[in-house]
């Protein structure tokens, strides 16, 4: 180890798979796990006390829809019991009445609400739930008068990166503190759906325009977070603030990975909590340990001055673009392989269909795995 | 272009700063350490950013917490006056303190 072994501040829990949305984007492994599969609410609550007193200080409930979990709010309590800040990532689609109060109630700290478009047709259309926009809308309302802050994150593709003026109209309509224009990361659901969302440069450069100009606009007004698209980057992104470095994520059957699309390395095997206590598996597990610190890192990055700023960029995306988990992310100039990422965006615009008639595979149990089953867009 | 709901706060020795509701300072018993704690991000102030933070509660004027500042650090106002409204302003933007 280069440097030595912090405790985690922040932990991704992924409840649930299941979602009312199947959005063509979504970080879930293709491989999706049924509800039979989910840890019931004593082992949650039982990893939560344990992600505390291990220096866990954010929790953020994601899935799938987390809401679909009837326990939420006593997931919510149990955090909020020990001080932990916590953060809701919603689809805002179907949550009953009266449960976002409760919510509040229990302690939430704050919601994170999810658009797939700024417009309505595009929300309904990517998402291939007709209506969810309307409810989206509702939620962000229910959210401001149960007094939850509010983050409106909107993940940017080719079929909505020119709706993000509208985006940010949408954020400061429904009155967010926060917005996230999240250029999607291609891992999951978006890989498999890479050619049919990636956007092109000149998308890419205006988006980034925009953003630039409303951040100055709107200071003190509302936070906008830029999350950019690294198949147009220079340099990678520090994922997940550097393998197992401070942060990690739980899957729905209580599988513990060091970010989203880890499983998509072969080489790993992963731990389950209840098996292990989290203690030992944050700090033993030789999956955490494969890519912690600088160690592993074959040249370029071993000597480049940023491998402590980027710690090599993303695992997944090296495993996915070189076919080796160990190579620097070729979303860095410095990767031998960095004009892949160029010939793949110019692959995707070539491959594109006319606006409004793409085929995506829909984020469903086994559509990825059975491409015969490949839906059509509901409308 | 929408218009805002809010408007962009500019501090003045009368604004009265707290924090808002997505924003809380906690002590961190695992790394001994005050943790300022926000949607994304984990802030661990210094022992100044903290004092200031720590009398953002709603009551004091910025006048206020710089006569306490100066007081405690044993300076004159108008040398920590310009550090703290610094501060306070670079927060307000970044929708962590509300003016």
């Amino acid at each position: 180890m280069s440097e030595p072994l912090l405790p985690p501040i922040g932990m991704l829990a992924e409840l649930t798979h299941r979602c009312p949305l199947q959005c063509p984007y979504c970080s879930n492994p293709v491989e999706l796990l049924k509800a039979d599969r989910e840890l019931d609410t004593q082992t949650w609550l039982d990893l939560f006390s344990q992600a505390a007193d291990l220096g866990v200080l954010q929790v953020h409930l994601s899935g799938g829809e987390p809401t679909l979990r009837r326990d939420f709010e006593q997931l919510i309590a149990g955090l909020s019991a020990r001080g932990v800040y916590t953060n809701l990532i919603t689809a805002g689609v179907g949550i009953a009445e009266g449960r976002i109060e409760a919510f509040a109630e229990a302690g939430l700290d704050h919601l994170q609400l999810s658009f797939q478009g700024a417009r309505p047709a595009t929300t309904d259309r990517i998402g291939n739930h007709r209506g969810s926009h309307e409810k989206k809308l509702e939620t962000a309302h229910r959210a401001r008068a149960a007094g939850l802050p509010l983050t409106i994150n909107a993940p940017v593709h080719r079929h909505n990166i020119e709706e993000v003026p509208e985006f940010i109209d949408l954020a400061l309509s429904l009155d967010a503190e926060r917005l996230e224009i999240a250029n999607v990361q291609y891992a999951g659901w978006a890989l498999a759906n890479r050619d049919r969302l990636m956007p092109d440069l000149a998308a890419v450069n205006r988006q980034a325009d925009i953003v630039a100009a409303a951040r100055e606009r709107l200071a003190g007004i509302m936070t906008i977070d830029f999350v950019t698209p690294d198949y147009f980057a220079i340099y990678p992104k520090p994922c997940m603030g550097g393998w197992a470095r401070d942060a990690f994520m739980v899957a729905p059957d209580g599988t513990v990975l060091p970010c989203h699309a880890a499983q998509t390395i072969p080489s790993l095997r992963f731990e389950r909590f209840g098996d292990r206590r989290l203690a030992e598996i944050w700090t033993d597990s030789p999956a955490f340990n494969a890519f912690r610190g600088t160690d592993w890192m074959h040249e370029p990055c071993r000597s480049c001055e940023r491998r402590e700023i980027d710690w090599g960029g993303c695992r997944c995306q090296a495993m996915a673009i070189a076919g080796d988990a160990t190579a620097t992310d070729p979303a860095c100039v410095k990767s031998p392989i960095h004009n892949r990422m160029a010939m793949l965006t110019d692959a995707a615009q070539a491959k594109a269909a006319p606006e409004g008639k793409e085929s995506f595979i829909f984020r469903r149990i086994g559509a990825a795995t059975r491409p015969d089953t490949r839906a059509e867009p509901a409308h | 272009m929408m218009a805002a709901l809010r408007e962009r706060a500019i501090v003045s020795s009368r604004s009265v700063p707290s924090l808002p509701r997505h924003v809380r300072i906690q002590y961190d018993p695992v790394r001994q350490a005050f943790a300022v704690l926000s949607p994304e991000k984990v802030f661990w102030p210094n022992e100044i950013s903290l004092d200031i933070l720590r009398r953002c509660n709603g009551q004091s004027s910025v006048e206020r917490i710089i006569a306490d500042l100066a007081a405690d650090y044993e300076a004159y106002p108008r040398d920590v006056a310009a550090d703290v409204v610094a501060f306070l302003q670079e927060w307000s933007d970044k929708l962590l303190v509300k003016l």
